[in-house]
């Protein structure tokens, strides 16, 4: 476990901003290369790997997306600041005030902000609006900013990953670098099924690389590790907490995106109280996961989701407890250990159960 | 030291106003190498004392405060979230997720939490948070919590300085260190030229409150001339053109009615005839800044305020340049010892 926590915080510390997942990619390979049987990046950038199983379980996917959310650069101003856009849903009120880096080179910047003293009473009491903002990488001109940076570069938030309070983890791209770190480490066993290990790219743009990667795989089921949001401060009414971090994985019952496996989920829930691993159920169906795309790959793919709650998920200083992670993988390791004696394939009912 | 590497040590520095003993003894270390004599009073002031090869020595007195905006904690609650309130102007737009230090019984990391996209119904989407609802998250539950945050500890914002192309700078707290590397710059000058007159170096507290610390520092000294540091608005799009002063062409030297036009115009033929780089800062009222106190200070010490242009004041990334820093530092020390030429 710890080598998991080691990865996860390196996987943050990377850079793999939708559309740019190489850095993230390269780090994933060096690590699992000599624990699979095959693997392969496809032409939209998925890295997709293979794990021949030791007995006849049906064939499992298991995807973790590997983009970030982040900016891309749309115009470079006479003054010599950048005017850009968020790829994936990033709130105007995450940007102010925040360091950033550029490009492949990494080139330094930060968003400024209107002094309040500047503003009016309407700017003071308002938003921050998202059309306003620049980033300032120091350039006097233009001229400067081109030679540093070009239109349609992207850039990612600039932090490092903090260990602190009671056994939690700060870093940016927790969604998903957790499901990442996870899917490493869940590579490293040998389980019945075939797995194929799919780190997918452009998620927050709208789950674009699962959407290959499950034509190419074919699976009968699917798992997908994801980081998902939580939000259970104080005057959160109960209703609006979605997850609540440090009470285990948290399971996906229906979201924007999909309606979970009823079988699956009953083997993952009984699998944890078998082994004494907690969970808890996402209660908002806010947001959407690459499950969406996956469950109608094909003939269609029974999904779960096993995700992790992580606080502030979309802004640079997302948060999340490591025990929860450390049980996402137990649980997920279980689930797929003892997965070919439990789960029905509705297009073999006919016949019985799946081949053990 | 570089000016880079101790603008960088500055502005990472933590004092948020009213607790300046977090960094009052570094301040003082770096004053000791150039001064005859340095203390520090009972606000936490930063004095350094250089004194002057004159006969008859005149008194120059220059300010620059190093207290910086912050947060203070309000409230603990069961679930081990801080609520907080701001020291100074914080402008509560550019503070979600923001790591800070709280500074607790010991120092603890933690964010200042914002809900997730996905979790914003749509009619909040375009309302502004107010600071009552922000939390500081630090990880731990109430429990804990209480036994190492107290009601009323400070808050400082991590924002550690970065380097920027053209020899820019930004960080948290330029407003206004920027302004004490002013004061170690002028005192690196003024080792390599002569000076008639005494100089007091003051590095004070409290100004984001008030100017509180410059009217302690100035009880006790008798100063003939007052030189101010401190930051203006930098150029920045949105910003009123006769009120944000572009990086990188030197000191903003205020006129006004609270300056001493003679002072001014003076320091402004100086730099004219060494060739330092300056604009003219015009300032209809007080200027908000400790000259406000100098100037009637005392029986009023004559003042003239040098400003450092700083891009988006009051955020964690004030921006400013290097080469504005050392020009500021140059012309005020070429008018202490040339003044005493006349």
């Amino acid at each position: 476990m710890k080598a998991a926590l080691d990865n996860l915080k390196k996987l943050t510390a990377l850079d793999g901003v939708s559309g740019e997942e190489k850095p993230v990619r390269d780090y994933i390979v060096s690590k699992i290369k000599d624990y699979v049987d095959d693997y392969y990046v496809d032409n939209l950038g998925n890295l997709i790997t293979y794990k021949k199983g030791t007995g006849n379980g049906p064939k499992v996917m298991l995807d973790a997306h590997m983009d970030e959310v982040g900016l891309l650069i749309t115009l470079i101003n006479q003054d010599g600041l950048l005017k850009f856009r968020t790829i994936g849903g990033i709130e105007a009120r995450v940007l102010a005030g925040k360091r950033v880096r550029i490009g492949k080179d990494q080139v330094p910047g930060v968003i400024g902000f209107k002094p309040l003293h500047l503003q009016s009473s309407k700017e003071r009491e308002g938003t921050v609006d998202k059309k306003q903002l620049t980033i300032d990488i120091g350039a006097k001109d233009k001229e400067q900013a081109e030679k540093m940076v070009e239109i349609g570069d992207l850039a990612a938030f600039d932090y490092e990953p903090v260990e602190f309070g009671d056994n939690k983890l700060m870093a940016k791209a927790l969604d998903n670098r957790v499901g990442c770190a996870a899917l490493i480490e869940l590579l490293k066993h040998k389980y019945e099924s075939d797995i194929y290990g799919c780190f997918t790219v452009q998620e927050e743009i709208g789950l674009k690389g699962a959407k290959t990667s499950t034509f190419q795989v074919e699976p009968d089921i699917a798992f997908v590790l994801e980081g998902t949001t939580c939000y259970d401060v104080p005057d959160t009414k109960e209703y609006g907490i979605s997850t609540v971090c440090g009470d285990g994985p948290a399971l996906t019952i229906m979201d924007r995106s999909v309606i979970a496996d009823k079988d699956l989920l009953k083997h993952i829930t009984e699998t944890a109280k078998l082994n004494g691993i907690p969970y808890q159920f996402k209660k908002t169906i806010s947001g959407g996961t690459n499950a969406g795309r996956i469950q109608a790959g094909g003939t269609g793919v029974k999904v779960a989701i096993i995700a992790l709650p992580c606080r502030y998920i979309h802004s640079p200083v997302s948060v999340m407890d490591i025990n929860d992670f450390e049980n996402m993988i137990k649980l997920a390791k279980k689930v797929l250990e003892t997965l070919p004696t439990s789960i029905t394939l509705y297009r073999e009912q006919g016949g019985g159960k799946v081949n053990v | 030291m570089e000016c880079v590497e101790l603008l960088k040590k500055l502005s990472n520095m933590r004092a948020v106003s009213g607790r300046e003993n977090m960094a009052a003894g570094e301040i003082a270390e770096l004053f000791r190498q150039y001064c005859d004599d340095v203390s520090i009073d009972a606000f936490y002031n930063v004095i350094g004392f250089k004194k002057g090869q004159g006969e008859k020595p005149g008194n120059v007195l220059v300010t620059a405060h190093y207290d910086e905006i912050g947060l203070i904690v309000t409230g603990i609650e069961d679930s081990g979230f801080l609520r907080f309130t701001a020291v100074g102007g914080v402008d509560a737009k550019v503070i979600g997720a923001m790591e800070v230090t709280v500074h607790g019984k010991e120092d603890l990391f933690g964010v200042i939490g914002v809900k997730p996209p996905h979790l914003i119904p749509p009619e909040d989407k375009n309302k502004g948070i107010k600071m009552e609802d922000m939390r500081i998250d630090i990880g731990y539950d109430g429990e804990k919590a209480r036994e190492l945050v107290s009601i009323g500890d400070m808050v400082s914002f991590n924002s550690p300085a970065r380097e920027l192309l053209n020899n820019r700078m930004a960080g948290k707290s330029m407003d206004n260190r920027s302004g004490v590397a002013v004061l170690i710059e002028i005192l690196k000058e003024l080792q390599k030229i002569k000076h008639d007159d005494n100089v007091y170096i003051v590095a004070t507290v409290q100004e984001e409150l008030g100017l509180i610390g410059a009217i302690c520092a100035t009880y006790n000294i008798k100063a003939d001339l007052g030189i101010v540091i401190d930051v203006c608005h930098g150029d920045m799009p949105d910003a009123p053109s006769d009120e944000a002063f572009p990086l990188d062409k030197g000191a903003a030297v205020a006129i006004g009615p609270i300056i001493s036009r003679k002072h001014a115009r003076e320091c402004i033929k100086l730099a004219k005839e060494e060739n330092i780089s300056y604009q003219i800062d015009p300032e209809a009222g007080d200027t908000g800044t400790e000259a406000a106190v100098l100037a009637v200070a005392r029986e009023g010490i004559p003042v003239i305020l040098l400003s450092i242009p700083s891009k988006y004041m009051h955020t964690t990334v004030e921006m400013i340049s290097v080469s504005d820093v050392v020009a500021t530092g140059r012309l005020a020390a070429r008018y202490i010892a040339g003044r005493s030429k006349e």
